[in-house]
């Protein structure tokens, strides 16, 4: 028996609806099973993970709040994954971005009179801090052939650590018996809740904001189309005159520049002074998000929510359920094979062939 | 048309069922009304055999001692930055009484509790307290100023090993015990330290260990959660003490004895008092006396070294010793506590200078 | 007495760095396949879990060394479903695979919390291991480290003097010529991607069995990523994997030994150090070369699909 694949001329529109939905049945099939064998019942597992979160409204902010982040930085990933450039830093563009948005929001508390300067000389401070950290990869990939892959994943833990030092040390409060973190914003510096109960913040809307600005520049601009030529392309995109270099700079700032972004915003938004970590990790998850929603940010915007939604689902597991983390995590990377598995069917024709490997020669 | 109307009915039908379906299931857990429901807030994994395992042992003992009058439920790995949902989410699931256990979640579980003012909130290490927050701690230094006794008597060497996770007072402060504790005993004890900026890393915690080892440490102490340090003293034939869970069976020859955290009592007052009606905002900082810093049997020494052991640890819980009772210098040469007086409280949990004597530089 | 802790310092940091190789190793050959597996770090971390498990359950280190191995090979199986078969996203799946690993570790690893294992037995040749320098060095380890040292050697020999080593390297500079030539691409590069898994299931099962010999929960810490890292450092040839893992070891090393000198710099500056010798060593070596285009095999990370 022997699989054999062959491309669809398009992707095909109903199996390309079609396709999450099969992965996601068959996830909650074999998620089911583990969860039966753990000695719970399936349908109440069911219900506690994707019903309850989506039936509250308190909890639907929770999603929208957690699907912020990832969607923002998974959006500027699109592009530099669009153009075969491996951006895996997105997590320490992330963090710089709201360290230096936040020092500024450190160094303003207590400012008297005129302050509605101050919120958005943050969000620019952590977008032009993420560009400028993303740089350093992009310019050592242009200037001399240094493997981003290396460069960007090495700079994530340089990041982490200059954002430890500066929490601990420097940017501590000094009425906070030395312990780490900075002193709390002032409300000027911080982005307003949307709605009564201080969950939602208009973090949330920037980042729908980017994803429509990204949709946009990705369909209807001379750059999109350039982004676009060069990941399906590239031998293509060089007689067109498009320059690599400027290509690698180019997205490389779009996504750090994303990633920066939504560090100041969580930092300003939900966190609300500095600490010496302020993320769980939402530039690596951004990277799955950004394939899963095959690298369109309409697509990606989806995909940040069912992520919101399993892990929110997951917390809701352990306190009713007593279901271990472990299995939501298990669960979630399961979800994601099946997803990515599934998603054949929408770009190939799908045929088992009996007999073995065929040879053409 | 028809067909859409179909759709759309057997939608709704199947959003009726669901949530007749959600409600059933859920049912038994609504009419526990009557007991307490305790939550818990853990930063690690439940499994680290550390601070968090630690911590669930004690909700585990408040199931066993109020059975039928509390349930508990926990939420464990929780990332600081990201913990104010998963404190919320306690909350709203009928939560009347929540431990949170780790210092990041200071600020998120002030702000859950303004917005859940019947619910009491419990949270370790920190300092900011509100009507309805509590904090508690650990007089981890006390246990420290015996274990540096303890070394400062039994190395050869005279140079002790000190693996330090971060440099926040509370570290600090013990390893300031620590050396205190050896210095009374030996003028002369040299502490070597290595900040591995990390609570739990058993890889980075052993190579730590090696290079204490090789640069002539024989006694190792530690401020990270693993048992990795032990182990490699043991495997060197050297001598070190466990952290926040007895470690003995990691180390049988090698280990002294082990700091560890005892919450059992005070999750369990607490809870009492919540369903009697007396629980009261308020800070907690027990040490040796209250049950809530406990060390685990002296083992590996001789029987003097043992004898001195225990007298220091009854000296602390009758209040006779003090570990930082002054005369207590700094490292720059200026006096911190003076003699006849002991170091205030506020000034151990702010703690960010050495004492003298150590060679390392504090990272700021 | 100084020559002593020249040699603990040396056998740190080769102890140090055997994990690393044995994964990178693994990867490598997946990589020069022309498939990118960034789910070392899952596979890892469920070797360490399953590793100890069945060496526990069993008694027997090598059955556990055996286990780890066999689980990361199981976690590389479906990734190769995924990726060669489906011809799913490869960066995408693999860190599908690393959340799996986690969640699945931790699932294994549970019913094992707070027990110990006696460390995997270390090689002791009367004479020969205790000669000075290099007497525990070369001859006093474990069998994981003598197995990281051949399968370096080996992989470097099977990539660059043996047939079969030219077909996985053509495979994966070009997936449509050698198919072309009927050459069998995804016989060849699931063979790759499973050597990786067990490579990587095998280094966990290091950690748990022989260098911190118990079981915890996320006790990789991240060495996955270097493992990953340190193959496009070291441009997927074989000795400057094990070049690099050294050079990555040794720093992390040696900057505990400054600390506990007294150097006193900051603690994060030096564990930030490791990672900044990486990228300015690559830098380094950059500028050394005339740039002539990417070092990486031509078609990793490509999808490839068989047809007309």
């Amino acid at each position: 028996m022997r699989l054999d694949l062959s491309p669809r001329a398009r992707r095909s529109a109903v199996l390309s609806a079609l396709s999450p939905v099969i992965a996601f049945a068959g996830a909650v099939l074999v998620g089911g099973i583990a969860v039966a064998l753990l000695g719970v019942a399936p349908g109440a597992a069911f219900t506690t993970y994707f019903v309850i979160p989506l039936s509250e409204v308190w909890s639907l902010q929770e999603v929208a709040l957690k699907a912020a982040p990832l969607a923002l930085v998974a959006t500027g990933l699109a592009f530099c994954f669009r153009a075969s450039l491996w951006n895996i830093g997105a997590e320490g563009q992330f963090v710089v971005g709201g360290l230096a948005g936040g020092w500024i929001g450190v160094a303003t508390q207590g400012a008297e009179g005129f302050t509605a300067w101050i919120l958005p000389t943050m969000l620019a401070a952590g977008t032009l801090a993420g560009l400028a950290y993303a740089m350093i990869p992009a310019l050592l990939k242009v200037r001399l052939g240094v493997s981003e892959i290396l460069t960007s994943l090495m700079l994530v833990y340089v990041a982490e650590l200059l954002l430890d030092y500066m929490a601990r040390g420097p940017l501590r409060d000094p009425a906070g018996f030395n312990f780490p973190q900075s002193v709390p914003f002032d409300p000027a510096a911080r982005l307003p809740y949307l709605m009564e109960g201080d969950t939602l913040h208009a973090g949330v809307l920037i980042a729908l904001a980017a994803v429509i600005v990204a949709t946009l520049v990705l369909a209807r601009t001379l750059f999109g189309f350039e982004v676009r030529v060069v990941g399906a392309a590239p031998r293509a995109a060089r007689f067109a005159g498009f320059s690599d270099a400027r290509l690698t700079l180019a997205v490389f700032a779009i996504s750090g520049a994303a990633a920066g972004l939504a560090g100041i915003c969580e930092v300003a938004g939900k966190i609300g002074q500095l600490q010496p970590t302020i993320s769980p990790g939402y530039g690596f998850t951004a990277i799955i998000v950004a394939f899963l929603g095959r690298l369109s940010p309409p697509g990606i915007l989806v995909a940040a929510g069912v992520i919101a939604l399993t892990t929110i689902g997951g917390e809701s597991a352990q306190i009713d359920l007593k279901l271990p983390l472990d299995l939501t995590r298990a669960f979630q990377g399961l979800l994601l094979a099946f997803v990515l598995g599934a998603d054949v069917l929408a770009r190939y024709r799908v045929r088992l062939v009996p007999g073995g490997p065929r040879r053409t020669a | 048309m028809l067909g859409v109307s179909t759709l759309g009915t057997s939608t709704t039908m199947r959003t009726i069922t669901g949530a007749i379906l959600a409600a059933l299931l859920l049912a038994p857990a609504a009419r526990a009304d009557d007991k307490l429901k305790v939550g818990f807030v853990y930063v690690g994994p439940v499994a680290d055999y550390g601070y968090s395992y630690q911590h669930d042992l004690s909700r585990k003992a408040l199931e066993a001692a109020m059975p039928g009058k509390v349930e508990t439920m926990f939420l464990e790995s929780v990332p600081e930055a990201d913990s104010e949902r998963s404190i919320e989410k306690l909350a709203r699931s009928g939560a009347k009484l929540i431990f949170t256990t780790s210092f990041g979640f200071m600020e998120p579980t002030l702000k859950v509790a303004k917005k859940f003012p019947t619910v009491k909130f419990e949270h370790a290490t920190g300092y900011k307290r509100s009507a309805n927050v509590s904090t508690y701690s650990a007089r981890f230094y006390e246990g420290r100023y015996v274990c540096g006794k303890i070394a400062g008597t039994l190395s050869k060497s005279g140079t002790v090993g000190y693996i330090a996770s971060f440099p926040i007072p509370e570290v600090v402060s013990g390893i300031n015990a620590f050396m205190l504790g050896a210095q009374s005993v030996n003028p002369n004890v040299k502490l070597k330290i290595v900040w591995v900026n990390t609570w739990f890393d058993p890889g980075k915690e052993a190579e730590a260990a090696k290079a204490l080892l090789a640069q002539g440490a024989d006694i190792l102490t530690q401020h990270t959660d693993s048992a990795a340090p032990l182990q490699e003293a043991e495997k060197a034939g050297k001598l070190a003490f466990g952290q926040s869970s007895d470690q003995f069976r990691f180390a049988p020859k090698a280990q002294l004895t082990s700091i560890t955290d005892d919450w059992d009592g005070y999750v369990i007052g607490e809870a009492k008092a919540v369903l009697d009606g007396s629980w009261k905002s308020h800070d907690t900082w027990g040490g040796i006396k209250d049950g809530m810093v406990v060390l685990a049997p002296f083992t590996n020494m001789p029987d003097n070294v043992k004898a001195m052991a225990e007298e220091t640890k009854a000296g602390i819980a009758s209040g006779k010793v003090h570990p930082f009772a002054g005369p207590v210098t700094k490292q720059d040469g200026t006096v911190a506590v003076k003699a006849g007086e002991d170091a205030p409280d506020p000034m151990i949990l702010g703690m960010n200078w050495y004492v003298k004597g150590i060679d390392d530089k504090l990272p700021q | 007495m100084t020559l002593d802790i020249v040699q603990m310092v040396l056998v740190t940091v080769l102890t140090a760095a055997t994990p690393l190789i044995l994964a990178a190793i693994g990867e490598l050959v997946a990589e020069r396949s022309g498939v990118l597996n960034l789910g070392t770090e899952g596979m890892m971390v469920l070797g360490a879990a399953a590793g100890f498990a069945v060496a526990t359950e069993t008694g027997s280190t090598l059955a556990g060394a055996l286990g780890g191995a066999g689980a990361g090979l199981a976690l590389s199986g479906l990734f190769a479903i995924l990726t060669v078969g489906l011809a799913a996203n490869q960066v995408a799946s693999g860190l599908a695979l690393t959340i799996l690993g986690l969640g699945l570790s931790g699932l294994v690893g549970t019913g094992y919390v707070g027990m110990k294992r006696d460390p995997a037995p270390h090689l002791h040749l009367a004479g020969l291991s205790d000669l000075p320098l290099v007497g525990d060095l070369l001859f006093g380890q474990d069998a994981f480290v003598y197995v990281a040292v051949a399968l370096v050697l080996g992989v470097w020999w099977f990539l660059g003097r043996s047939r079969a080593g030219l077909v996985l390297r053509a495979i994966g500079d070009d997936h449509t010529a050698t198919h072309a030539l009927g050459l069998p691409v995804r016989k060849v590069r699931v063979l790759a991607v499973l050597f990786g898994g067990a490579c990587a299931g095998l280094a966990g099962a290091y950690l748990s069995l022989a260098y911190t010999p118990f079981w915890s929960p996320g006790m990789t810490a991240g060495r996955g990523w270097i493992a990953l890292a340190l193959v496009v450092f070291a441009s997927w040839r074989p000795l400057r994997v094990a070049a690099g893992a050294l050079l990555f070891g040794g720093a992390t090393v040696l900057q505990l030994h400054a600390q506990a000198a007294g150097l006193g710099l900051p603690g994060q500056a030096l564990s930030a150090l490791p990672y900044v010798a990486t990228i300015l060593a690559l830098v380094l070596l950059s500028l050394g070369r005339r740039q002539g285009g990417s070092l990486a095999p031509a078609a990793l990370g490509r999808e490839f699909t068989p047809h007309r």
